[in-house]
């Protein structure tokens, strides 16, 4: 147990997922897929940490381990100083309403049969948090914060358009009082006009409530507006981790820079100065060697295809896995060592 | 959708809508199936032949049982020769129906184009597709105009290879009688052409086997088989990867510079029309609330939706501590109010705007906006 609070609600520290790959008649594993391969990064209290990153490269698989939805392969999860996975099945339980999800498709995690005050209120009454005599005043009252109405409680999800319907997600997470929620792509599928309108509600609710926020994105320009530290992900590994303004300003890693210059921007004589990625993202089941964005980098060097580089602290808070910013000695010392395990692999060959 | 007003119609009100609707579109049916329609019925004359299409009035509706739903009310713009005409509004407000009304490939019998003409350019002749028969439509769509969706899966069969599926499309427009070794180089070509590398690879391949981003290539392939002159592309990107959403629209920007043909560029991103776009159409409620070219709209948005809209999305590299968020909702599509369709939202109202719905302003001479804060401006109109 922590006896200080730490001003960090969530660290998580080399955390790794894989997927088995069945095969055969016998469904053997064959394989894996490494969804997650050692991701790191912590979170301050009441601050939002944007997690980007093309489709497939292991964002979702993050945050569901985090919420140990999803069992860990490796690593370590810390919440409010406890080791998220060594809780037992009780205290899991009581750690669940204070992580909460919100997905992007709101209307497949609504029950079609539950009017919204019982979809809103159901888990507040099982865990027992507010008296029964309040529940109604309670459930009004949050359902207010998110901008539904009263009158809303006896209608059923399907009448809702789908901004509503995120509405009435992020009431049922906010009923249970959490302290963090993982908020999973939740206004991809929305109008601008409505995203913006979720985007103000869950920044207002932030304030009022000081939620900590773990916001998994496509969209660059919402990660930028609502985060105050962002990750990016590249096939299954952290490349980058920094201040907004920092990563946004000032990108390290070649995939990061290329990644940001893809975003189009609303000007029609913006120049643009786009680094279009060749191919597509490899299988998170074959990575290919040393840096796993090698076969697709413009400054690939040599060391990269046999050595994966480091997590390192480039500047003071902005984080990089990428070999060109080792320090002079580091990358003697690579080289040194590549060479040494090319000689004794030509040595094994003959 | 939810709201307090809604109107919960009996089933017997329902049953009398569908009766009517039935009424109304058979007649539409049986025009559109008469046999050896004379072409003088559907001739007709571009206002500007440098126009490849002009959307002129276009009205569609749907005849649905809960009522007639104006899709399309109203709609005017040209697509002129070899440029792109970004169509922008967020979902429902008729970009689709729009664009599926110049194929004609609404879906019949509820979805009917009621008014309006659509003029087709055909180099020597131009058609209005509106009244122009099935059989004739069919050799226009892929010949002249092709269509390239949001979701590649639905345009590819999964059970066929590539290949076959591209020597498809080649075969049953086959002006040029190819033949099957022919039919296969220009597939190889055309994989080639939209920057697949391994083509024969490709040819052999099921849909299933190639990423998101690949099957897009392979649908715009199999879009651009019989060189159209107009290619519609109906949120091509927006399921794709900011990364992959490049590559296609640099494709798509190579692919008109070559061919020369006019693109109508549908999307709910003002980034990407931005960099697509040479003019701009912004859509609400089934009408167009203002047109222009990218640089009018982008640099002078006039129309309070328009600006509203601009400012509701982030822009990397632009702080602001609160997006604007347009209040309240769009009216309901069954019952449109007869003032303007975006007063209820408006933060910019002005007195007069409790009028009929405003008309046509011309603010510049490529700039029109239908909004009574410009009526000074006035310059005759439209
Ligand atoms: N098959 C259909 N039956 C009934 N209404 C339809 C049909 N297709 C489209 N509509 C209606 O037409 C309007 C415009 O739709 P659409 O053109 O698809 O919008 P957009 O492409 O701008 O999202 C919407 O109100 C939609 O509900
Ligand atoms: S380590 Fe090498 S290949 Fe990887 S991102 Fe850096 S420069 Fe590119
Ligand atoms: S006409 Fe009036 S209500 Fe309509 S958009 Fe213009 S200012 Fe707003
Ligand atoms: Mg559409």
């Amino acid at each position: 147990m922590a006896n200080e609070k730490s001003e960090y609600l969530l660290e998580v520290k080399n955390l790794k997922k894989y997927f088995p790959i069945k095969g055969g008649l016998l469904s053997h594993t064959v394989g894996q897929v490494k969804a997650v391969d050692g991701v790191s990064f912590r979170i301050k209290r009441g601050t939002t940490m944007g997690l980007v990153g093309e489709s497939g490269c292991g964002k979702s698989t993050v945050g569901r381990t985090i919420l140990r939805l999803l069992e860990k392969t490796d690593g370590e999860v810390i919440f409010d100083g406890e080791d998220v996975f060594s809780l037992t099945r009780q205290e899991l339980r009581k750690m669940r309403t204070r992580m909460q999800i919100i997905f992007q498709d709101p209307y497949s995690s609504l029950s079609p049969r539950l009017p919204i005050s019982e979809i809103i209120g159901e888990a507040v009454r099982e865990h027992n948090l507010v008296p029964a005599n309040e529940f109604d005043d309670y459930i009004t009252k949050i359902m207010k914060e998110c901008g539904l109405q009263e009158y809303h409680k006896d209608r059923y999800p399907h009448e809702f358009s789908g901004g509503q319907r995120q509405r009435i997600c992020i009431a049922r997470a906010l009923a249970l009082n959490p302290e963090f929620i993982l908020c999973d792509e939740p206004v991809s599928a929305l109008d601008v006009s409505i995203q913006a309108q979720i985007i103000n509600l869950l920044r207002d609710l932030q304030k009022q409530f000081g939620l900590t926020y773990l916001f998994i994105s496509h969209d660059l320009s919402v990660v930028e507006h609502i985060s105050d530290t962002v990750g990016v992900m590249y096939l299954g590994s952290m490349v980058e981790f920094s201040e907004t303004e920092k990563i946004f300003d000032h990108p390290l890693h070649p995939y990061t820079v290329a990644l940001f210059s893809a975003i189009p921007i609303p000007d029609p004589n913006y120049k643009m100065k786009r680094i279009v990625l060749q191919g597509s993202i490899p299988s998170p089941a074959n990575p290919p060697s040393g840096c796993k964005f090698h076969t697709r980098c413009e400054k690939c060097m040599e060391l990269c295809k046999h050595v994966s580089p480091d997590w390192a602290e480039v500047e003071p808070g902005h984080f990089c896995a990428c070999h060109l910013y080792n320090s002079a000695e580091r990358n003697a010392q690579l080289e040194a060592e590549m060479k040494q395990n090319a000689a004794a692999q030509v040595k094994q060959a003959g | 959708m939810a709201d307090k007003n809604d109107s919960y119609l009996s089933a017997r009100e329902s049953r009398r809508i569908s009766r009517e609707n039935r009424k109304i579109t058979n007649e539409f049916e049986k025009k559109r199936k008469r046999k050896n329609v004379p072409e003088s019925e559907y001739l007709t004359k571009m206002h500007d032949p440098d126009n490849m299409v002009e959307f002129d009035n276009l009205h569609t509706y749907f005849f649905t049982d809960t009522g007639v739903v104006h899709s399309v009310d109203g709609v005017t713009f040209e697509v002129p020769v070899g440029k792109t005409v970004g169509v922008v509004g967020e979902s429902g407000c008729g970009k689709s129906v729009t664009s599926l009304s110049l194929m004609q490939l609404l879906q019949r019998p509820q979805g009917q184009v009621v008014d309006g003409e659509i003029r087709l350019n055909l180099g020597d002749k131009a058609y209005d597709v509106t009244k122009a028969p099935n059989d004739v439509m069919q050799h226009i769509r892929g010949n002249v105009v092709s269509m390239i969706f949001q979701e590649p899966m639905t345009a590819l069969n999964p059970v066929f290879r590539i290949g076959e599926q591209i020597g498809e499309v080649l075969q049953l427009h086959n002006t040029e009688n190819r033949s099957e070794e022919e039919v296969k180089q220009r597939t190889l070509e055309l994989l080639e052409m939209v920057g697949i590398a391994n083509s024969e690879g490709v040819f052999r391949m099921y849909p299933h086997e190639l990423s998101g981003g690949m099957r897009q290539r392979v649908v715009i392939a199999m879009a651009l088989a019989c060189n159209p002159r107009v290619i519609i592309a109906d949120e091509p990107t927006t399921a794709l990867d900011v990364t992959i959403q490049a590559q296609i629209l640099d494709l798509l920007r190579q692919l008109k510079d070559k061919t020369n043909a006019s693109i109508i560029f549908i999307t709910h991103d003002l980034g990407v029309i931005a960099e697509m776009a040479d003019f701009v159409v912004v859509m609400y409620a089934g009408r167009i609330v203002e047109k222009g070219t990218a640089e009018d709209i982008f640099y002078h948005p006039a129309h309070p939706y328009t600006i509203g809209l601009m400012n509701s999305k982030p822009v990397v590299g632009k702080k602001v501590e609160e997006l604007y968020s347009i209040p309240g909702k769009v009216p309901n599509p069954v019952n449109m109010p007869d003032y303007c369709y975006f007063r209820d939202r408006c933060e910019m109202c002005v007195e007069k705007c409790s009028g009929k719905y405003p008309e046509t302003v011309q603010i510049s001479g490529t700039h029109f906006v239908s909004c009574y804060r410009y009526y000074e401006q006035k310059q005759g109109g439209k």
